[in-house]
């Protein structure tokens, strides 16, 4: 990359912006009571919810992945006619108010839902109120990630060594295992963790959908919203822990996201 | 080309939404700012109908929540004129934190009903019921009023029934029946009033009935404090009390 002497008014604007991300992360910092630090995390609110989170995002994430990888395969190797609609309507939580995706898998999924209602009247499963419900919140938001992720792997993968192994009289199934995979692998790690933290932070389809219960839908975003007006102090930590965790991500995964193409 | 065509565009719009509304010669128009309690949700954006009539320059701009959320966001410095609070101990907050202009007065007080499903299906008749196994029931969450009262009313019949879920505040709890995914929710009279055909009532016995009392005061921040006073004495007076008596509110 070549260096180049900013223009001083970039580097104003620049420091506008960067402090604007900055000072609420710092304002979170500020605030946070370090001496009753570990009380507060390991307080029974505190240990149910990231228990639970733990819980719900994983789950979420090995869903994504069982649903997203053949998915992206689709997109990335078979054109058909409505491919673009098609992953528009599946991507489309990523930008979508996650409250109305909740809203929306209600309509799907409730009690009085188009599948809901069946899944009541035939096996008597019910979604909504149910860890179940918190486990497909997280996964309507965050599987786009994975799958977009996952795709653009495909797409620049060398498919020669597919051609090769095929040649040698492996099969479909064996090609996908052998030699696919293992090709697409960083970038079914990069959509994984991705879609992962984005579970683990999901909050609005998540209380309008599944709600709010202790132990059973209410996650560590949601305990957040909750200890906020109850207890600040143990609000503030497990904001912390979630910003920490992000940052984390952001940063392991910098080679493929933070510097550009 | 095209770029700098869209910046200036929403610079534009940027500078408009954020400019004073105040074209030449007529007067200003001042926003005031009412943080009420979510149960008032209806019955306030009705007063304020009532009252902008005679006060064309005043306009109203509502954040409806729960009383706990609402109390949060004024100690923390939300620009609220006015606040009022759907129990004591959330309006306590802001005068402990000698936020409120004048003493808190009370306006308005409310009661505690079962919202059930249309034609009440599961037969739910008493708190009792909420206990039983085949009902779903969900409340508001604890730490808001509506949540606070409903454990209250609960605990006076000796009933431990478990919510599946504890919404954050009382109309998301309305919500959840009247979409039909809870089969009972402790809400107020008011809520099931204003929900029309889309909830039954099941009314609790006085004795195990909770008085909510709903406080009203001006916040000390407030630059337009007078206005504020004026919505608040309205809201107080036989006109205000009316609209809030037609929605099922009764006197203070």
């Amino acid at each position: 990359m070549r260096s180049e002497r900013p223009p001083a008014l970039f580097v104003a604007l620049a420091a506008v912006g960067v402090a604007f991300f900055v000072l609420p992360l710092v304002g979170l910092v500020s605030r946070a009571s370090w001496q009753t630090a570990l009380g507060d995390l390991t307080s029974p609110e505190a240990l149910t919810a990231l228990r639970l989170s733990l819980v719900v995002s994983l789950a979420a994430t090995a869903l994504a992945l069982l649903l997203g990888v053949p998915l992206a395969w689709i997109y990335a190797r078979v054109p058909f006619r409505g491919r673009d609609v098609i992953r528009a309507l599946t991507t489309l939580p990523m930008i979508l108010p996650p409250v109305v995706g909740g809203v929306a898998l209600l309509f799907a999924f409730g009690r009085r839902g188009l599948v809901g209602q069946a899944l009541d009247a035939m096996f008597g499963i019910r979604i909504p109120f149910t860890t179940a419900g918190a486990i497909l919140a997280a996964t309507f938001v965050a599987m786009p990630f994975l799958v977009l992720t996952v795709e653009s792997g495909l797409r620049s993968m060398d498919r020669r060594y597919e051609d090769a192994a095929r040649t040698l009289g492996a099969g479909r199934w064996l090609v996908f295992r052998r030699v696919t995979l293992p090709l697409i692998a960083p970038s079914v790690f990069a959509g994984a963790v991705l879609c992962w933290a984005r579970a683990l932070g999901e909050f609005g389809a998540t209380i309008t959908f599944a709600g709010n219960l202790p132990g059973t839908t209410q996650t560590l975003p949601l305990a957040v919203y909750i200890a906020l007006e109850t207890r600040p102090e143990v609000a503030i930590m497990l904001s912390l822990v979630l910003l920490g965790v992000s940052l984390f991500i952001l940063i392991a995964m910098r080679d493929r996201y933070l510097r550009g193409v | 080309m095209r770029a700098p065509f869209v910046i200036v565009t929403a610079v534009a719009l940027l500078v408009a939404a954020c400019a004073e509304p105040n074209p030449t010669g007529t007067p200003q128009i001042k926003d005031i700012n009412v943080f009420a309690a979510a149960s008032l949700t209806d019955a306030f954006t009705r007063v304020y109908d009532e009252y902008a009539k005679s006060n064309a320059r005043v306009r109203f701009i509502f954040n409806f929540g729960s009383s706990s959320t609402l109390a949060t966001q004024i100690t923390n410095g939300a620009p609220a004129d006015l606040f009022a609070s759907a129990d004591q101990a959330n309006m306590q907050k802001i005068v402990d934190a000698m936020l409120t202009d004048g003493t808190p007065t009370a306006f308005a007080t409310n009661r505690l009903e079962i919202a059930v499903l249309p034609g009440n299906p599961k037969k739910i008749s008493s708190l009792a019921d909420l206990a039983r196994s085949d009902v779903i029931l969900v409340l508001a969450a604890p730490t808001v009023p509506a949540g606070k009262y409903a454990l209250e009313a609960l605990s006076k019949t000796g009933v431990s029934a478990k919510p599946q879920s504890q919404e954050v505040d009382v109309r998301a709890v309305l919500n959840k029946v009247s979409l039909g995914e809870a089969d009972a929710g402790i809400v107020y009279v008011t809520d099931v009033k204003s929900a029309g055909g889309r909830v039954t009532g099941v009314a609790i016995p006085e004795e195990q009935q909770v008085l909510a009392r709903y406080p009203i005061a001006v916040v000390k921040s407030s630059k337009n404090a007078e206005l504020a006073h004026g919505f608040m004495d309205y809201v107080l007076s036989p006109a205000g009390q009316n609209v809030l008596a037609e929605f099922g509110f009764s006197k203070p």
